[in-house]
């Protein structure tokens, strides 16, 4: 019974110092003479003088291209601008989307994998101001009777594939309206081979990479078109973090500099010379 | 069972035990957002039902249960088959016992997801008429009854190992056919101890149908995941993880008491 009595004890014990919060870094910086929250050394990143940005892999280009260590392709180098303009160096760790949004600390300070800010996903975690407006592209075989489709409304008896966790699904399900239940997989290279098998007719991802699919990927493939949906990726910040008016900071010069329109037209713009859908 | 002071003990260790649970994780500095996270109200009701644009994880739920119920049959039909061939005796029979032999090292080694690749997106690539135009649920209850025979193949084996040869022997002398012996002495004890572990495997394989979902049909797992995903709530999940729950814990009480009969006969039958 002693024993019992010890180990209850001592359970109770490691559960009162797990509740201890760990602190998160002061963002307020030594001394009141630093006025400006967002010089370097007074940001409250994960790791000091270091900015950690996550991204999930593989990563797909446009988005990112060349080796972790150093990514370019937009979202590479948006989150490489935005280190540079809160003069951190940046590092790139992987983080899987579906524990993107888990609770707890964070082992990074944003994440940035074509997440697109929604009502919803907001509530559970922050999102920084949109730093690329998405559409949505649809990708078929040519010579199907799809493939000369011209709107929406043209594609409601067809079979529909998306990956899952995408924004496309939701687009699928609430303005394509398919007759057919969409099928969902784990990548988009499960829905290319699907694409391929005839076990879809259609997949609907973001515009930039139907393009790129079409081009690279999928031989015999071909957009029929872009949906506006007015949709705007965000980058995933742990609900609360301080940083983000830092990051959001510099997003906006980057908007009011022409920095980000400049790399749109560098890096995205041979994706988006695409009809729109009616 | 243990009396009434043993009663007393045991109901008090029970609640000391589980508070003490209970007090770490509710102490735990991050248990009101995993509450509101895993266990919010809001989320797994509208989980469960669905939403415009997610589907209801419990309709997707009656499709882990068809593809269950279909593919048991089939691995209890082949099992068995693999199981049978695998004891023909005589050296005419060696092609075949090496086929058995082979299939269930093949299929017990090869984790079950990649089979279901391998047939999700290989069969229909191959362009043939009919095994590359059946759908993915069909492929995914192929690629389940394929692997899970190989297990279940093994239990039916053990089962008829585990009767002793003079039975076999013994019916032979009465005239009956080696396939007869087998039919009416050996397969009706050796099923018989072997249904524990045979619902045992059917408990994993219930759980296994959400791997399906790889290949694109949403089960209930994969409209929890797309509930999660556009909420960023994993609410859905609990309630998935709840609807495998219910299935699975009548089945394995069922197991229980099969086995309970099982051991009184066999206790009763040794006293005379």
């Amino acid at each position: 019974m002693r024993k019992l009595l010890v180990v209850i004890a001592s359970l109770v014990l490691l559960a009162g110092c797990a509740e201890e919060p760990s602190n998160p870094p002061s963002s307020s910086g030594g001394g009141g003479e630093n006025k400006d929250p967002c010089a370097a050394k007074s940001l409250p990143t994960v790791a000091k003088g270091t900015l950690t940005v996550a991204t999930d892999r593989p990563a797909y280009p446009p988005w990112f291209k060349g080796s972790p260590k150093a990514y370019s392709g937009y979202e590479g180098e948006v989150a490489s601008e935005v280190a540079k303009r809160l003069k951190l160096p940046i590092k790139w760790v992987v983080e899987p989307f579906a524990k993107s949004y888990s609770p707890g600390p964070k082992d990074w300070d944003f994440d940035i994998n074509q997440i697109t800010i929604t009502e919803e996903r907001d509530r559970a975690v922050d999102f920084s101001d949109g730093y690329y407006e998405n559409n949505q592209g649809v990708l078929t075989l040519q010579g199907t009777p799809l493939a000369s489709a011209k709107s929406i409304s043209e594609l409601k008896d067809y079979q529909f594939g998306a990956q899952v966790g995408t924004t496309s699904l939701a687009f699928i399900n609430s303005t394509i309206q398919p007759s057919a239940e969409v099928k969902v997989f784990d990548t988009t290279n499960d829905a290319v081979s699907a694409l391929n098998n005839g076990q879809i007719d259609a997949l609907v991802t973001d515009v930039v990479t139907t393009v790129y699919l079409r081009d690279i990927e999928v031989d015999n493939s071909v957009v029929i078109g872009q949906y506006p949906k007015t949709e705007q990726f965000g980058m995933v910040f742990e609900e609360g973090n301080p940083l983000i008016e830092c990051v959001n900071g510099a997003l906006e010069e980057m908007k009011s500099d022409g920095t980000l329109e400049d790399l749109e037209r560098k890096l995205l713009q041979q994706y988006l010379e695409v009809p729109t859908l009616e | 069972m243990f009396g009434g002071r043993g009663i007393l003990i045991s109901s008090a260790s029970t609640i000391v035990f589980f508070a003490v649970i209970a007090l770490a994780v509710a102490l735990a500095p991050g248990s009101s957002l995993v509450a509101e996270r895993f266990f919010d109200p809001y989320h797994l009701n509208r989980s469960l039902f669905g939403t415009v644009t997610t589907p209801s994880v419990v309709g997707a739920f009656v499709l882990n249960i068809k593809m269950f119920l279909i593919a048991e049959v089939f691995i209890l039909i082949l099992a068995l088959v693999v199981a049978i061939v695998r004891g023909i005796p005589g050296p005419v029979f060696f092609p075949f016992r090496a086929i058995a032999v082979g299939y269930t090292d093949l299929f017990r080694g090869v984790p079950l997801i990649l089979v279901l690749y391998m047939i999700g997106f290989g069969l229909p690539g191959l362009g043939l008429k009919f095994f590359s135009s059946q759908s993915e649920v069909t492929y995914g209850v192929v690629a389940l009854v394929l692997v899970y025979s190989a297990y279940v193949a093994e239990v039916y084996r053990a089962g008829i190992d585990s009767v002793h040869e003079s039975q076999t022997a013994a019916a032979r002398s009465l005239g009956l056919s080696r396939w007869q012996a087998m039919r009416f002495v050996v397969l009706p004890q050796a099923v018989r101890r072997v249904i524990p572990p045979l619902l045992n495997d059917f408990i994993g394989l219930q759980k296994d149908t959400a791997l399906i979902s790889v290949l694109g049909p949403i089960e209930a797992a994969r409209a929890a995941n797309i509930y999660a995903a556009e909420q960023f709530n994993y609410g859905s999940f609990v309630i998935a993880a709840f609807l495998f729950i219910i299935v699975t814990i009548p089945l394995a009480r069922f197991t229980d008491r099969l086995i309970e009969r099982d051991q009184r006969r066999r206790r009763a039958g040794a006293a005379l």
